[in-house]
């Protein structure tokens, strides 16, 4: 009772979102990666079952491939893409492909990162662009 | 879930819906949620005072099953809100069952209720926020089934088309069942050339929006003989979960429901080729079809092939959703429950027009999130115990 800091963990100065966001800011989009250099995203306080030992931060080449895709025409608005896209790191996120018709996106399309800017309330994130056309 | 539970220990032995389709204005989710459980039991010829089990979930109240007891005036010996989006009632069959088998109830009532159809669907259910996600607009669920759609189609060669087969057998089935919300026939150029929502996906590959709900009773395989209806004995039970975001879906053409129905036959000592009736939760065509392949009646991959030429539609080799399913009978939101109901009333031989003659053994399989947790349950009669 008299001494609690054996059993209350150091307070994270920033968390996993934030240290994300500031890779981006800088233009660089980071993953994590465990003892045995496996990848993980998105981005944890420690790692979950199956990774091995701590988590370390290190970033990414930014090029990948199109894993899977989708596209939504709302009504008024241009058609945007929604896409996962497999990392050659080893890792996959959620994107958009960008660049190219919404409905012109396809599995198997090599692709590369360019961060989309923080707007108002919404921090940056990171986006795509067909290889061929980057 | 399923190693030490006995196969056939509960049953099924009431179910109803409650009100379906747009409900009467200011109708509550409980009340919903009670009507269901007032018709479960008239169904099996119990009452109130019979239930000392309560489990229930819904997208719109945060604590339902302690909501239901209050408005039935119940306080039961075991209560459980447990929510897993629409396979939430599988796993309450599962985790009932073991609780009667413990010793920890007897009489479960399972209860489901929605009025997001009446409310207003940005009413109702607000989404998770996801920084990894969100910026990125994806209409959830639909754009994570249709994710999963592109990547079938990608990779075995499934076409728009074949699922478009899948809407088209389900509003068949539906127009065999007078309390669907669709009445009307649909051709495979209706789907194809409907307001796409999220491509590969249009409006009709898509479930509806409606209100509803209702319950289920479940009890001993004993305590069942002795009452109204015949008891559909729950054979076997499986539950998986592989990730919540589809962005963390480990392969897009495999689903929890290989792992989760694999659970469920060894307990029943099944196989696919034993289940007489197939009903699974059909969030959007693509579900139907992967769950057809994970549940093992046809290979990973065939799916699009196997549900052509009417194949699962009435008159088809293989009877798949009868009650016309999320596409076309109705969905409130978390469709499980009714998955269920429809296995119960195939295996007592009550579906009418839609009935699935000399039916003994139902699969019953729900779907969570975006495709992220699986449930499964099989029942039978008496003959399959």
């Amino acid at each position: 009772m008299t001494d609690s800091s054996s059993n209350t963990p150091a307070r994270l100065a920033a968390s996993p979102l934030e240290q994300y966001r500031a890779f981006l800011a800088r233009g660089e989009l980071a993953f994590q990666v465990d003892e045995a250099g496996r990848a993980l995203f998105y981005p944890r306080v420690a790692a979950p079952a199956g990774y091995r030992g701590e988590l370390r931060w290190a970033t990414s080449g930014g090029l990948g491939t199109v894993y899977a895709t989708t596209f939504i025409s709302p009504k008024g608005e241009p058609a945007y893409n929604v896409a996962l896209i497999d990392m050659d790191e080893g890792f996959r996120l959620m994107s958009r492909v960008e660049s190219i018709p919404a409905d012109q996106v396809r599995i198997g399309m090599r692709v590369k990162v360019r961060v989309h800017p923080a707007e108002g309330d919404e921090g940056p994130y990171p986006v795509f662009d067909p290889v061929e056309t980057a | 879930m399923s190693a030490n539970l006995r196969r056939g220990s509960a049953a099924i032995v009431g179910v109803a819906e409650s009100d379906l389709g747009e409900v009467a204005a200011g109708m509550s989710v409980i009340d919903l949620m009670a009507q269901g459980v007032h018709g479960a039991l008239a169904d099996c010829g119990l009452t109130l005072a019979d239930v000392d089990g309560v489990f229930a979930a819904a997208g719109q109240s945060r604590m339902p099953s302690t909501a239901l007891c209050e408005y039935l005036g119940l306080k039961p010996r075991y209560h459980d809100s447990t929510m897993m989006g629409g396979s939430s009632f599988m796993t309450h069959v599962a985790h009932a069952q073991a609780a009667i088998a413990a010793g920890l109830c007897e009489v479960a009532v399972i209860a489901y209720g929605s009025t997001q159809r009446s409310a207003g669907r940005k009413n109702v259910a607000p989404r998770d926020y996801n920084p990894y996600e969100t910026p990125y607009r994806p209409l959830t669920p639909a754009s994570a089934y249709a994710l999963a759609a592109s990547r079938h189609m990608h990779q075995y060669g499934t076409t728009r088309e074949q699922l478009a087969q899948i809407a088209v057998a389900a509003r068949q089935w539906a127009l065999l069942n007078p309390a669907a919300w669709e009445k009307e026939p649909l051709s495979v150029a209706q789907v194809l050339n409907a307001r796409m929502v999220s491509h590969p996906l249009t409006v009709r590959d898509c479930c509806l929006v409606t209100d509803g709900g209702g319950a289920l009773v479940l009890t001993s395989a004993e305590r069942a003989k002795t009452l109204r209806k015949r008891p559909a004995y729950v054979l076997g039970v499986g539950e998986t979960i592989s990730h919540q975001n589809i962005s963390s879906m480990p392969d897009l053409t495999v689903t929890g429901a290989a792992t989760s129905g694999a659970q469920a036959y060894t307990m029943a000592g099944l196989k696919p080729q034993d289940i007489d009736v197939v009903q699974v939760y059909d969030a959007f065509t693509i579900t139907t079809l992967l769950f057809l392949e994970d549940l093992g009646f046809c290979p990973k991959g065939e799916g699009g092939r196997f549900v052509s030429e009417g194949a699962i539609a009435p008159g088809g080799k293989l009877a798949v959703n009868t009650n016309g399913g999320g596409l076309s009978y109705c969905h409130p939101g978390m469709f499980g429950l009714f998955v269920l109901m429809e296995a119960v009333r195939q295996v007592r031989g009550e579906c009418g027009a839609r009935q699935v003659q000399g039916c003994e053994t139902a699969i019953a399989h729900g779907n969570g999130g975006v495709l992220s947790s699986q449930s499964t349950v099989i029942l039978g009669g008496a003959s399959a115990l």
